[in-house]
């Protein structure tokens, strides 16, 4: 969710911005690039982790873009790039809507039940 | 100083550290920020490359900043100024796609060095691909990015004969085959890239030699000028 | 005056409750306009003090004395562009774009650390610059780690991992020049001499007069005041610099046992000014550079732009879908 962006988006933020700061209605110079979110697996049997994002004319250069901005320090084995427009993200203003309702089903989580001390392996 | 003038890391060190010098000239000055990241790190695998090189020669740093511009054993090429981006990108082209084959001919052998070669293979790979990569995209890019393209691969061709002059001490490199595998891919991307491959010699008119024997060209002076000069400036001192 | 709908009083409400829980606000919560623009001039203005620093340093990559030298200064600046790019990252989630953030820097709308409209003369100025320049700016830095707003946040925390190496390499090179022959030792103090009181200009004015510090201290973007910062510096240097076998070029640094910090002399504000006001020594060849640099580029970057349209639209074409012939 946090790497969701405002701009090209009609959530409530985009809105409550001024137009002065989020440049929102300004067209595209041709040489600007889009934006791309990194992902980064730090090492095997990690899940890829959001790193950061930057700009890049396409896909290829993305990638390698990437690869010299975040992991200079040996910090992934494996990387993805997404455009950032085409991210789906959830609204915060929905929070209560899609989080809340998981809130209330302890019985989900194995701390819910009781196991008789000495019963092991379960 | 202790220094084995005849070891083949030399001119291969001093390719490194002159390609390096240049990449380092490009430190805020890069056409995007991205680019100020990419060239940085090519420039810091050559330095590396170029430290352990020097040291299986002499001592690192009494080779590079106390040698006269006569003894350094680098190709011309890669001293070449770095021009506009265009000209740097040819450079980079025409020297990694080189310095891959004879590095990934030199990891094989088990010669002094193999060991070098054989980690320096996969960074200069990586500095063949940033290089071909933006081939493709100032060639077919705009009309301007080609013209500017071609014009820095037709400036540099000059120096690439050279590349195939055979080093002292690395006798068993195939060099004229290495010329073929180079001219091949050289001309694959250039084609991808809808650029032609320059029609004029690949050396000077004048057969004197080349950086390898320690003829450079005048901008060569002026670099180590520039390099030198504060190590110099304070003999014996440590830094 | 606008009248203030009742969701935007709760939305505000829900806000405060965040920061106040030393939550961290996200990209697409609702916030305060002025919470926004504070933070996009700050977020802005650290980036382009980034790779605006990145020039004093990068004058002396040539001419670095040793190959491990010059291995580091390259390094170091590479990590400059970096962070730059990491806090104009940031800057993209408020929904103010790099292209437009650049603009503003190279037409002066926007500033940066006017630290860097000093020159760099001669190498010891390398050695200050990581010992006292970036020591000031982790000082500065450290406490935003915990800023309220999570992007930025993040981002320190990666610059601060990244930047603990910069100083170390700073003081390192000073202190072998201290240790070396007389020329560098001088060489080093007149360095230290030149870059002390720009450094403790860097956390800005003092408390009483400066213009977004109360706001930014409720908002939890910062978190500690610029005259406590520049104690906490003066106090972590003085040793710091005795260890050096250096002076700091202040007659009236002494110790205060009631306050328990080392007392320092009047900070030239005049000269703090003029510097902003674009006087500095070198404000016209930084900014200069930056824009050349920007605008030289802008072939490669319409050549690239260029290059992806081009290979969109063939993808499209293949796959068939109309999309070339329009």
């Amino acid at each position: 969710m946090t790497t969701a962006r405002p701009s090209g988006t009609s959530t409530p933020s985009a809105a409550a911005a001024s137009p002065a700061d989020t440049g929102a209605g300004a067209a595209p110079h041709p040489a600007d690039w889009p934006l791309w979110e990194v992902f980064v697996r730090s090492r095997r049997g990690l899940s890829h982790t959001h790193a950061g994002s930057l700009h890049a004319p396409d896909a290829e250069m993305a990638l390698r873009n990437a690869r010299d901005l975040y992991t200079r320090r040996s910090e992934g084995v494996s990387l993805w790039v997404v455009p950032s427009a085409q991210i789906t993200a959830s609204s915060p203003d929905e929070k209560d809507e899609f989080f809340e309702p998981a809130g209330d089903k302890p019985y989900r989580h194995p701390t819910f039940y009781e196991i008789p001390e000495g019963v092991h392996h379960l | 100083m202790t220094q084995r003038t005849a070891t083949p890391a030399l001119p291969l060190g001093d390719d490194a550290l002159i390609l390096s010098h240049r990449l380092g000239e490009w430190a805020g000055n890069a056409p995007v920020l991205e680019e100020e990241v990419a060239l940085a790190n090519i420039a810091l695998d050559l330095l590396g490359q170029a430290r352990v090189l020097l040291s299986l020669a002499g001592d690192e740093d009494e080779l590079a900043y106390l040698r006269e511009e006569r003894q350094f054993r680098n190709l011309q090429l890669v001293e070449q100024p770095n021009g506009d981006f265009a000209h740097t990108i040819a450079r980079q082209l025409y020297f990694s796609t080189y310095q891959e084959l004879l590095y990934a001919h030199l990891a094989t052998g088990d010669g002094e060095l193999a060991p070098l070669a054989a980690k320096a293979v996969k960074e200069v790979a990586y500095h063949r691909d940033h290089a071909e990569q933006w081939t493709l995209r100032l060639g077919d890019g705009t009309d301007e990015s080609h013209t500017r393209m071609q014009r820095a691969l037709d400036a540099l061709w000059r120096f690439t004969g050279e590349l195939f002059e055979p080093v002292e001490g690395l006798d068993t490199v195939p060099w004229p085959a290495l010329y073929d595998r180079w001219t091949a891919r050289i001309t694959a991307i250039l084609e991808r890239a809808t650029l032609s491959v320059p029609e004029g010699p690949q050396r000077g008119a004048w057969t004197a030699g080349g950086g390898r024997q320690g003829l450079h060209t005048e901008p060569f002076g002026r670099l180590l000028a520039e390099m030198q000069h504060l190590h110099r400036s304070h003999p014996g001192a440590t830094w | 005056m606008t009248t203030i709908a009742p969701e935007e009083t709760a939305r505000e409400a829900v806000f405060d409750a965040t920061v106040a829980a030393d939550e961290r606000i996200e990209p697409r919560d609702w916030m305060p306009d002025a919470y926004r623009s504070s933070l996009v001039r700050q977020i802005a203005q650290h980036a382009h003090s980034e790779i605006i620093g990145m020039q004093p340093e990068a004058n002396w990559i040539t001419r670095a004395p040793s190959l491990r030298r010059k291995a580091i200064l390259m390094a170091k600046v590479q990590d400059e562009a970096g962070h730059g790019l990491y806090l104009y990252s940031a800057a993209e989630t408020l929904g103010a774009g790099r292209d437009e953030l650049l603009d503003k820097l190279h037409s002066g709308r926007q500033k940066y650390s006017s630290i860097f409209n000093y020159p760099t003369l001669t190498w010891a100025d390398v050695g200050a610059i990581g010992w006292l320049v970036d020591g000031a700016a982790i000082t500065n830095q450290v406490p935003l780690c915990r800023c309220s707003y999570g992007p930025y946040a993040r981002a320190m925390i990666r610059v601060c991992k990244e930047e603990s190496f910069h100083q170390r390499q700073g003081y390192e090179l000073l202190l072998t020049l201290s240790r070396g022959t007389d020329a560098q030792h001088a060489m080093a103090q007149d360095a230290v001499n030149r870059w002390w009181w720009p450094s403790l200009m860097m956390f800005g004015p003092p408390d009483d007069e400066s213009a977004h510090s109360a706001q930014s201290m409720a908002w939890k973007i910062k978190r500690h005041s610029n005259d406590e910062l520049r104690q906490r510096f003066v106090d972590i240097c003085v040793p710091q610099a005795e260890a050096l076998g250096l002076t700091l070029p202040d007659p009236d640094l002494r110790w205060n046992e009631e306050r328990g910090h080392w007392d320092f002399g009047p900070i030239d504000w005049a000269e703090f000014r003029e510097v902003l006001k674009g006087n500095g020594p070198c404000n016209e060849e930084r900014i200069g550079r930056r824009r050349r640099a920007h605008e030289e580029g802008a072939w490669v970057r319409e050549a690239a732009a260029a290059h992806a349209a081009r290979k969109a639209r063939n993808a499209a074409r293949t796959a068939g879908t109309g999309e070339a012939t329009r």
